[in-house]
């Protein structure tokens, strides 16, 4: 018998799951793209694209991707944006029983990311992922918060996170740049200068972004607006000039 | 339509190598803080050294989805156990309660490898290493994780413990002085941080003996 051809896979995939008959998510259908959190001196920032990918398809342009938690925090959300959206569910539920207990308490952005960071292995482990990467950012009592979790259930807190293509493009620009003593107007500016590099290298970025905010005096998700580009280059002018069998 | 992704995977490999050797009347716990996945730097600064009870600290490397679950596992045990026994779990307790709790999921396994170093019920310094499942050992020094291959070699070098064939059984642990095993495995980092690109970052050494924990840093390569 040829070795090729005794290939574990087929018997793997039944123990694992029944891929026929069950409802799960296997793959993503309309997805966003990166998120990039930074620390600041005041608080935290956000900012993510409002593009919602079908495949390579650029099939919806508004898809807002950073929301507020209750009182203290933000998220940013790549990945299925129904899984997102899914998840904004448990979480708005989450702050309203945690309202009614009318109690003066309020849940902090460290106890909203350890929820979600059970609620994504709980997930996983049920072979029935949230196909996810979440960034919250948040300020309690006058300690900021950046933390993230993807939908295996990694999860850590940092000065900067990115999800997807931001922990290629943009975490590197971040470790050059960030510093603890960043102004609002520092921050948006290096924030933007991450996003342009995503823009001019990530396929599913769009040039629609929002950044969001989150200080002691709370929460704040500017409108969408759009950043200057340059495509003038000599080499986008025409690239395949001279290329034999192009035009 | 054709499959375009890979199919998806409940786990990851974040790397990190944990090294722990015990002496007379001492044991070190050491890891570096690096977590990675695939060729990215999530974080250079994750401690993956947690104190399990007041002479057991742990040191794990692998998904780390599943050793902070693994964790949070072993610290709740350990709240019951010491409601119901009104006192710290012992080392070989411990050891034995991580290779259950790692067998229990036998059939879907904590990808975890860890190295258990502590102080046995007489003060000595006392190692146990692991595998996924819960086989485990008592070892006078041990090295898990991503740079284990290179850190290995170097303390059976170093160390040449005594067979554990050997009868009457001799005792495992190292005959080097506190500073010295730390000395020896600051040494073993800055090797394995050259080779390994899972190591690096920074190194949290962890010292336990009759005075108490202790912790120390040593900054590693960060590329």
């Amino acid at each position: 018998m040829n070795v090729a051809d005794s290939s574990p896979a087929p018997a793997m995939n039944n123990l694992l799951a029944s891929n026929a008959d069950s409802q799960r998510t296997l793959y993503p259908y309309v997805t966003g793209t990166s998120v990039v959190g930074i620390k600041y001196k005041d608080g935290i920032l956000l900012a993510a694209d409002m593009g919602g990918s079908y495949g390579s398809t650029l099939r919806y342009k508004t898809v807002e991707r950073l929301k507020s938690v209750g009182k203290h925090s933000i998220i940013g959300a790549s990945g299925e944006i129904s899984d997102f959206q899914e998840i904004m569910r448990y979480l708005d539920e989450l702050i309203l029983y945690d309202n009614m207990w009318d109690d003066g308490n309020s849940l902090g952005p460290k106890e909203v990311h350890n929820y979600l960071t059970r609620v994504m292995y709980n997930r996983r482990n049920k072979f029935n992922p949230l196909w996810n990467s979440l960034v919250l950012g948040g300020v309690k009592n006058g300690q900021k918060y950046l933390g993230t979790v993807n939908m295996i259930g990694v999860h850590y807190e940092d000065d900067h996170v990115a999800t997807g293509f931001g922990n290629h493009l943009a975490r590197p620009i971040l470790r050059d740049e960030w510093h603890e003593n960043l102004t609002f107007e520092e921050g948006v500016k290096l924030l933007e200068k991450c996003m342009r590099v995503l823009l001019y290298r990530d396929r599913s970025a769009v040039n629609k972004l929002q950044i969001a905010r989150i200080t002691q005096d709370g929460v704040k998700v500017f409108p969408p607006y759009s950043l200057k580009t340059f495509w003038n280059f000599n080499a986008f002018q025409n690239p395949t000039v001279g290329a034999e069998g192009s035009w | 339509m054709t499959k375009q992704q890979a199919n998806w995977s409940p786990y990851d490999n974040n790397g990190g190598t944990c090294v722990a050797i015990a002496g007379a009347d001492y044991c070190v716990i050491a890891a570096d803080t690096r977590m990675s996945t695939g060729y990215n730097i999530l974080t250079r600064d994750y401690s993956k050294i947690i104190q399990l009870a007041d002479k057991s600290v742990m040191a794990s490397s692998g998904f780390q989805a599943d050793v902070r679950a693994l964790q949070k596992v072993l610290a709740a045990r350990h709240l019951i156990y010491q409601h119901q026994h009104n006192k710290q779990m012992s080392c070989p307790a411990m050891a034995q309660l991580l290779s259950n709790t790692l067998y229990y999921k036998r059939f879907f396994p904590y990808y975890a490898f860890n190295v258990l170093g502590g102080l046995d019920s007489e003060g000595k310094g006392c190692v146990f290493t692991y595998d996924a499942v819960g086989s485990y050992e008592r070892v006078g020094y041990s090295s898990q994780g991503s740079g284990s291959t290179l850190i290995t070699p170097f303390l059976d070098n170093q160390l040449k413990s005594p067979s554990p064939l050997l009868l009457p059984a001799k005792d495992a642990v190292t005959p080097l002085s506190e500073s010295e095993a730390i000395d020896l495995v600051k040494t073993c980092f800055a090797s394995a941080t050259e080779r390994d690109i899972y190591t690096g970052d920074k190194l949290e050494i962890v010292i336990l003996n009759a005075s108490g924990l202790r912790r120390e840093y040593m900054e590693l390569r960060k590329d």
